[in-house]
């Protein structure tokens, strides 16, 4: 193999000779299947995978294929419209006196630009981005949980429709996207555009922990047989370090929407000052998941640099260990400087020079990126083809970016230049710079797989060229307007002629570079419908993902790549997985079959069968839909027994994952026979509530951390004795903890011994919770009183609800011990019972412990 | 920081600066040791991205080898952290000169709300000036301000004379402003706050005199029914 030929992101560590296939071949050796006619096997393979016919059929799609692309065009469509409203804004702002918006609209629209943006636009396309692609590049035919794919898009689809609805209306948020209280607080911001971002955009993120769980599921568990996690493609460790950070990053906001969406809802007053709540643990809460986020964005865009880049420079990437490494130090380091947001609220000096010193520190993994790039462009020979010159794009928009945020790491500078037109330039040339252009990239390199065709010369270059001048000619001169003291979210400056000339420019470039990317999307349309045909693998790449027909089918792999196969050039292997000579051929049993592997060796362990097309999804994110609806009309108590059909709904879904047919092994290549995943453990179901459990904990942690900051931090008026400090209040915690705790036990027999007593039993200790933790609330004191008692009743709430989850499963248990579904052989859901009990008894110590410690105190 | 198109800027720059709210046209010491700041690292900066850019341009020539040791080791850890250690110390070192600290400086208060500041300094008879929008220090010598919120979050900025600082309700923050001459310095509302926010500017009289004698219509212009809490 030479150095031409090894794959970019397959290759490992180039330091080594090894060629990690070869090596993982001789380690793990799997039989080939005898070759079978490859269009006989599309047929067969398409009957299973593909999406039901008509409209119908992608209102119950969960193919990763039409989703992950749904998700990318709808990111689209809201990239244009947040584009639209930002040319209102440069419209306002190009005079000094704009009479263009009203200041009222003028807020809603600069706050649903960001808000659109950030939640609509770039979190979206990069799950899209995950799943359209991350199967294809593993080896596999889908995401981990189909049907959890579909859900995260309606979700995102109506909390979407939710907020332009608004917008439509003129009662849109308008407090800023960052919705700093106590702005944004009932009395502050009456009316329901505060609500409208509160609960749209939580709506909206629960398709990112779907999207963040089925990820790390995907990456973890459904690599191509041999493929070793520490030599899997760099864009799925870009991809594992995105969706850790989204399960630990996005808990804190949701958090805080809840909170925040409680007190504006029951005047409970975690933000109140003269209750002894506190703004500023609304922007700690914020910033704890605002500032990960930037990188969140950023590592997938950088992901599809380490894929381009070799690819593009016919050369091994430069240093895969340090920029593994780099991502993993990005993806802790970014918890620990969300304080430079807040440089300016009032903090000690020795705390700021802390967050200073790691806001720098920061700047060093991505140093180590950035080299890493251009000295594999050293050692190759850089193609100038179109992804490249997004590519240049992205050097200089990123460097002069992360300069500057060097720079606004620097507290004393950061007073001058916060919330000026320096950050507004900053974060554009960070965003568009970091993710836009690598998007572009990767659009452009990708569009042959998607649509099958070739482009249209010379359009997407001069589009490209279009945006570039019209990029830096908006935003360059941008930094000086900051400078010279134009603040960020005013709509007029009567009084300040020096700013005209530098906002008339922006506004300007600002028309120029919407003009070059209605180009580029022209350009995409074009390719799309009349371009011709493109041949497969068209860039000699040598990722998996070109190693099927373009374009790709809706289950990716006739056969899956076994060790050896994955790590050659793509165009060698597309023919001999065609004809069903790799792993797990063709659906002969016909059902959707894909093979789970080990988390670090990527050994076969069983055969997974996902679920098939279903409605399901879409009326589960309706009836959370009719839920946000009712909450956002004000009609709580409706809102409350609209929770009655989200529950059935889920139910439902859990009952789909019963077990069914024929259950007996799977002979996925000659010798090698693999149980199904009903018989064997650790199932994706499993791995998957894992990672929800680590989301959860993030949850629960950042409740802890609101009612620590109230008790430490802040300065308000001291709360009245609280109650529940009683011993009678002491004694039934104890009784709910120790109730939890003999659930555990009792689900742990259930499972060992398939028992149907103990799990009754465990449905009684749970229930015996649940009533107890019902005297415990009445016991609380008033939670509108003070801050701190409103905070002690969400952690109660957070129990009772993790103990009612816990009852439903034993429930739900008991009911597939009746169907005679749990057998010596299948667990059916006693597993993930004993771990949610698990969790449960954990969590409801601690929140006793904060309680007692609380009333004590 | 677009490299050498922005050092050929510079000249243009420098005279495009000046503006009565621009932080680049310091007016006291504080103002002045940021700006000194912002121009070091604006060089460095302009070097850093001429130098990446010209390293990107070369890689397109013939292959060569390159060696992790000398890019990953060399250019991304220790170049990189030898520059940021830089920045950062010259940022500490800075931040520490500017901090307020307890030198007996005269205390003034600013009080903000929607959409306004009052303003409150000790005057000469020992009495509580207050004032709406216009706030009265003295000029050459460094004077606190007591910042506090009455409603919502605003924030305290006089780009001629210091950086901002957060207005937030239920807490009282202490910067250090100074002018280095007697005269009039415009000052706003730095943080969002809602609808009057664009027009929530003030000025700073800076006084040679300490404490001024204020004509009877320039003192006490505060709306007398609003409270005012330090």
């Amino acid at each position: 193999m030479t150095d031409a030929t090894q794959g970019a992101a397959s290759g490992g560590p180039d330091e080594s000779p090894a060629r990690p296939g070869v090596q993982e071949a001789e380690e793990l050796a799997i039989p080939r299947n005898p070759p079978r006619p490859a269009l006989a096997l599309h047929r067969e393979l398409h009957r299973v995978w593909a999406n039901d016919r008509g409209l119908w059929g992608q209102l119950t799609a969960v193919n990763h294929t039409t989703l992950g692309l749904r998700f990318m065009g709808t990111a689209l469509v809201f990239f244009a419209i947040g584009g639209l409203l930002s040319m209102l804004i440069r419209a306002q702002l190009a005079t000094h006196d704009g009479a263009f918006l009203d200041t009222e609209l003028y807020n809603q629209i600069f706050t649903m630009h960001g808000s659109i943006m950030m939640f609509l636009f770039a979190i979206p396309m990069l799950e899209g981005l995950g799943i359209w692609l991350l199967p294809k590049m593993l080896g596999t035919r889908d995401m981990a949980f189909p049907r959890l794919t579909a859900l995260g898009y309606w979700c995102y689809l109506f909390g979407g429709l939710i907020m332009l609805t608004a917008l439509l209306f003129g009662v849109a948020p308008r407090d800023g996207w960052f919705m700093y209280t106590p702005l944004s607080d009932a009395t502050h911001s009456p009316g329901i555009n505060a609500d409208v971002w509160l609960l749209g955009v939580t709506f909206v993120e629960i398709s990112a922990m779907a999207a963040a769980v089925e990820i790390t599921v995907t990456i973890l568990r459904q690599r191509a047989p041999g493929m070793k996690l520490t030599e899997m493609p760099l864009f799925a460790w870009y991809m594992l370090g995105t969706s850790v950070m989204m399960l630990v990053g996005f808990p804190p906001l949701i958090a805080a929407s809840v909170l925040l969406e409680v007190e504006r809802a029951f005047d409970w007053p975690f933000f109140d000052v003269v209750r002894g709540g506190d703004p500023l643990l609304w922007q700690h809460l914020f910033w704890l998941f605002g500032h990960p986020e930037v990188y969140i964005i950023f590592l997938p865009a950088a992901g599809v640099l380490s894929t381009l880049i070799p690819a593009l420079c016919r050369t091994p990437i430069l240093g895969y260990n340090a920029i593994v490494a780099a991502v993993l130090a990005l993806v802790f380091l970014s918890f620990g400087l969300w304080v430079h947001h807040m440089f300016t609220v009032g903090i000690p000096h020795m705390a700021l020079a802390f967050f200073s010193a790691a806001s720098v520190l920061v700047a060093v993994p991505t140093a180590v990126q950035v080299f890493a790039w251009i000295g594999t462009m050293w050692k190759g020979q850089p193609e100038l083809k179109l992804p490249m010159y997004h590519i240049l794009g992205f050097f200089l928009t990123f460097v002069m970016g992360g300069l500057t945020g060097v720079m606004l790491a620097i507290v004393p500078f950061n007073w001058q230049a916060h919330d000026t037109a320096f950050v507004t330039a900053h974060l554009h040339y960070v965003l568009i710079g970091g993710f836009v252009f690598p998007m572009m990239a990767a659009a452009t390199w990708w569009m042959p797989l998607i649509f099958g065709k070739r482009r249209i010369k010379g359009l997407g270059e001069a589009a490209f060229w279009v945006i570039l001048i019209g990029f830096h000619g908006t935003f360059f001169i941008m930094h000086l307007t900051g400078l010279m003291g134009m603040p960020r979210r005013i709509d007029v400056y009567p009084d300040n002629p020096e700013w005209v000339w530098l906002n008339l420019t922006s506004s300007i470039f600002g028309f120029v570079l919407t003009i070059g990317f209605a180009m580029f999307a022209l350009d995409m349309i074009l390719q799309a419908t009349l371009g011709k045909r493109s041949a497969r693998d068209p860039w000699g790449a040598p990722t998996l993902d070109w190693a099927m027909p373009v374009p790709s089918t809706s289950y990716n792999f006739a056969s899956l790549p076994g060790p050896g196969m994955w790590a050659r050039v793509a165009a060698d292997v597309v023919l001999p997985l065609a004809r069903g000579e790799g792993v797990l051929p063709g659906a002969p049993r016909g059902r959707r079959e894909v093979l789970v592997t080990s988390v670090g060796g990527a050994r076969p362990q069983h055969v997974a069968l996902l679920p098939g097309n279903t409605a399901l999804p879409l009326w589960l994110a309706a009836s959370i839909g009719v839920f946000v609806l009712l909450m956002l009309a004000g009609a709580y108590a409706l809102a409350g027994i609209a929770l009655i059909p989200v529950a059935v709904l889920v139910w439902v879904w859990g009952r789909g994952l019963a077990p069914a047919g024929d259950l007996s092994p799977v002979e996925a290549a000659p010798g090698l026979r693999l149980p199904i995943h009903h018989h064997a453990r650790p199932s994706l179901s499993q791995s998957g509530l894992f990672a929800l459990l680590v989301a959860d904990g993030a949850l629960l942690a950042s409740l802890v951390f609101g009612l620590a900051f109230l008790s430490v931090v802040t300065v308000g008026p001291v709360p009245a004795p609280a109650g529940g400090g009683g011993a009678d209040t002491v004694t039934l915690l104890a009784v709910v903890v120790a109730a939890v705790a003999l659930g555990v036990g009792a689900a742990g027999r259930a499972a060992r011994r398939r028992s149907v007593a103990w799990a009754g039993v465990g449905l009684a200790l749970n229930l015996l919770a649940l009533a107890l933790l019902a005297v415990v609330l009445g016991g609380l004191d008033d939670p509108t009183r003070h801050a701190r008692d409103a905070l002690r009743a969400v952690l109660a709430a957070y129990v009772v609800v993790h103990v009612l989850v816990a009852a439903a499963m034993s429930a739900f248990a008991l009911d597939q011990f009746r169907r005679a579904e749990i057998t010596a052989e299948v667990a059916g859901v006693l597993p993930a019972w004993r771990h949610w009990q698990g969790f449960t008894a954990v969590a409801s110590a601690l929140v006793a412990v904060a309680v007692i410690a609380q009333a004590g105190a | 920081m677009r490299g050498l198109p922005s050092l050929l800027m510079l000249p243009l720059m420098l005279a495009a600066c000046d503006g009565p709210l621009s932080a680049l046209s310091p007016r006291g010491p504080v103002a002045a040791e940021i700006a000194w700041l912002w121009w070091a690292m604006l060089a460095g900066a302009a070097v850093l991205t001429v130098l990446v850019l010209a390293l990107l341009a070369m890689g397109f020539g013939a292959p060569r080898p390159a060696r992790a040791r000398v890019w990953i080791h060399g250019m991304g850890l220790w170049f990189s952290v030898a520059v940021l250690t830089a920045v950062l110390a010259a940022g500490l070192w800075v931040g520490e000169r500017i901090l307020p600290r307890d030198d007996g400086a005269v205390t003034v208060h600013a009080h903000a709300w929607q959409w306004g500041w009052t303003f409150t300094h000790t005057g000469p008879d020992g009495a509580e000036v207050r004032s709406d929008n216009l706030l009265h220090i003295p000029a050459g010598q460094p004077v606190d301000v007591l910042v506090t919120a009455e409603d919502v979050i605003h924030s305290f900025w006089v780009p001629q004379l210091a950086g901002k600082l957060d207005a937030i309700p239920g807490r009282t923050n202490r910067t250090r402003i100074v002018a280095d001459s007697p005269g009039t310095y415009a000052g706003l509302c730095a943080e969002f706050c809602g609808l009057g926010h664009a027009r929530m500017r003030f000025n700073v009289e800076a006084h040679a005199e300490w404490p001024p004698l204020l004509a009877a219509d320039d003192a006490d212009t505060a709306d007398p029914d609003r409270e005012v809490r330090p």
